[in-house]
């Protein structure tokens, strides 16, 4: 069976003044329709990844892979209109911060109905019902509010969900999700999770869930990635997370602090540069 | 006897003729070297409690004493030197065109300090930067050292009570800890009194004694950290915060909106 989606020797790179910065260098992963977790500290490569997959590495970054193919598709070749027909459509993306990432001037209901027509052509009042289906269905509780509210109207919390719900409203078959939960509450961030993992159970759709929290990753995720410094360093199964084998993925596991208490200090994360090679 | 003792804080903000109620009805006491904690959601009021220590809410009821004195409207230089703030975002929270010898230096001159020099090198040492790290510009700094300077800044002016914002939550898992370490072993060695707000229910069981549940401007409960560890909560609201620490669990059932 082929892979739904396989990547192979991607390396990004931005060209700087003095020298050319490597923020991802030679990964390879393969997944199904799966929950599939990459993990790693700030800089590790883990967002540019995700973004890469959908051809959105922002200039002057320049991405290369020996392969990228999503269901059959070659992305590294494919055109502009081939592009179109799979962003937004077939994989979508969730960004980290809702107040960044929707259009500041038009409505939330706009966006969604926007989102709808352009792979639906479809009259408006069905758009707008799907809409409103959607709202409801990411718990949305005031869903005509929000349908008439401005970004900057909405709680953080609130304007997540309806950033969830236009990516959902096109029922892509790929879901890259960059950090959705960060900017959340943790009780909010359950119940945006427990959305995820409906439409993963329910609709057979893949997920990329990237974040820095490994608890959380390895209590959602099906596999995990762990990545440094633009490497994969280790690929497990989320449950064997406590396991790891890699120093790194065990120090970033062992450095949080927990509620039972215990260890005081707190153990440091002790880099070794042969991670990095 | 309490450092600090807060009874019935109120905060209200008016915004266009409408009241906006951040803080309710807050007490709690704070003991001499101890470390108190407030967890609670965005908008629940935790940071504005903080804020309103320092003078920098409008206060509209309520009492705040620090060490049994009543706190007058406007702050005086006795309660600076006495209570230091640690702010959440060690990228917003730094002068961008400062060095960190500026940092420093200019909370001991509008103090009028002696011995300025030996001071900025002593308060780098001390949150195990060294002295290479003086005349730098933050931009050449990474968050966690950034986070460093700002406790060093705090420091400085040899307070007893630290109010610590969320003083790791911009940052990464391995340099969290590093902080929490710096901030436990500063507090072992000087005797501190510290109020840490935090969102990350383990970062506070771990740095602190006691903590308060806080929701919409309102104390929920008060919990040892016995209580915390052992996961005694009375309140659905805490039991709630409880259950998220431990990450997702499929099997849940939908709560009812």
């Amino acid at each position: 069976m082929t892979p739904f989606l396989s990547v192979e020797n991607l390396n990004i790179s931005f060209p700087a003044r003095q020298k050319t910065v490597q923020a991802v260098r030679g990964v390879n992963f393969s997944m199904g329709r799966e929950r599939l977790g990459i993990v790693g500290e700030s800089g590790s490569g883990k967002s540019q990844t995700g973004r890469a997959i959908l051809g959105l590495t922002p200039s002057p970054g320049v991405a290369s892979a020996d392969r990228l193919e999503f269901d059959g598709t070659d992305l590294t070749r494919a055109s502009q209109s081939e592009w179109r027909a799979i962003r937004g459509q077939r994989i979508s993306m969730v960004m980290q911060d809702p107040k960044f990432s929707l259009n500041p001037v038009m409505t939330i209901g706009w966006q969604l109905i926007e989102a709808y027509r352009t792979k639906h052509r479809a009259p408006k009042s069905l758009a707008v019902e799907k809409s409103l289906e959607m709202l409801n269905a990411v718990q949305i509780r005031d869903v005509e509010r929000v349908m008439r509210a401005y970004p900057h109207e909405l709680s953080g919390g609130m304007g997540q969900r309806a950033m969830i719900a236009m990516m959902l409203i096109t029922e892509p078959e790929l879901l890259i999700a960059d950090e959705p939960t960060s900017a959340l509450d943790v009780t909010v961030q359950i119940e945006v999770l427990r959305i995820l993992d409906k439409l993963v159970t329910d609709r057979g759709m893949g997920l990329i869930f990237i974040s820095h929290d490994l608890r959380l990753v390895s209590s959602f995720c099906d596999r995990v990635l762990v990545m440094y410094a633009g490497q994969i360093v280790e690929e497990i199964a989320a449950a064997d997370l406590a396991h790891a084998k890699h120093p790194y993925t065990q120090g970033l596991f062992n450095c949080l602090p927990r509620i039972e208490g215990g260890i005081r200090p707190l153990p440091i994360l002790t880099r070794d540069d042969a991670w990095a090679n | 006897m309490y450092i600090l003792d807060i009874e019935e804080l109120a905060v209200t903000y008016t915004k266009d003729r409408q009241k906006i109620r951040a803080l309710k009805d807050v007490s709690f006491q704070v003991k001499q070297g101890e470390s108190y904690g407030i967890v609670g959601e965005s908008g629940s009021g935790k940071s504005t409690v903080l804020r309103a220590i320092c003078g920098l809410a409008p206060q509209s009821h309520g009492s705040i004493l620090v060490g049994q004195k009543p706190l007058d409207a406007s702050r005086d230089f006795d309660f600076y030197r006495q209570v230091q703030m640690v702010f959440q975002d060690p990228y917003a929270s730094l002068h961008p065109r400062h060095t960190v010898d500026h940092v420093l230096s200019e909370p001991l001159t509008i103090h009028r300090f002696d011995d300025c020099e030996a001071r900025v090198a002593r308060a780098l040492t001390d949150v195990g930067l060294g002295s290479d790290f003086r005349f730098r510009y933050p931009h050449q700094l990474s968050g966690g050292q950034r986070q460093r300077v700002a406790v060093a800044r705090a420091l400085i002016l040899e307070p007893q009570i630290l109010l610590l914002d969320e003083p790791t939550s911009a940052l990464d898992a391995s340099i969290q800890a590093e902080v929490l370490n710096l901030l436990d072993r500063l507090r072992a060695e000087r005797g501190l009194t510290y109020v840490l707000v935090s969102h990350d229910l383990s970062v506070v069981a771990h740095m602190c004694e006691r903590v308060m549940v806080m929701q919409h401007g309102l104390v929920v409960e008060e919990l040892t950290r016995q209580d915390l560890q052992a996961r005694r909560a009375t309140k659905v609201y805490t039991k709630a915060l409880l259950a998220a620490t431990l990450g997702y669990r499929a099997d849940e059932k939908e709560k009812p909106q």
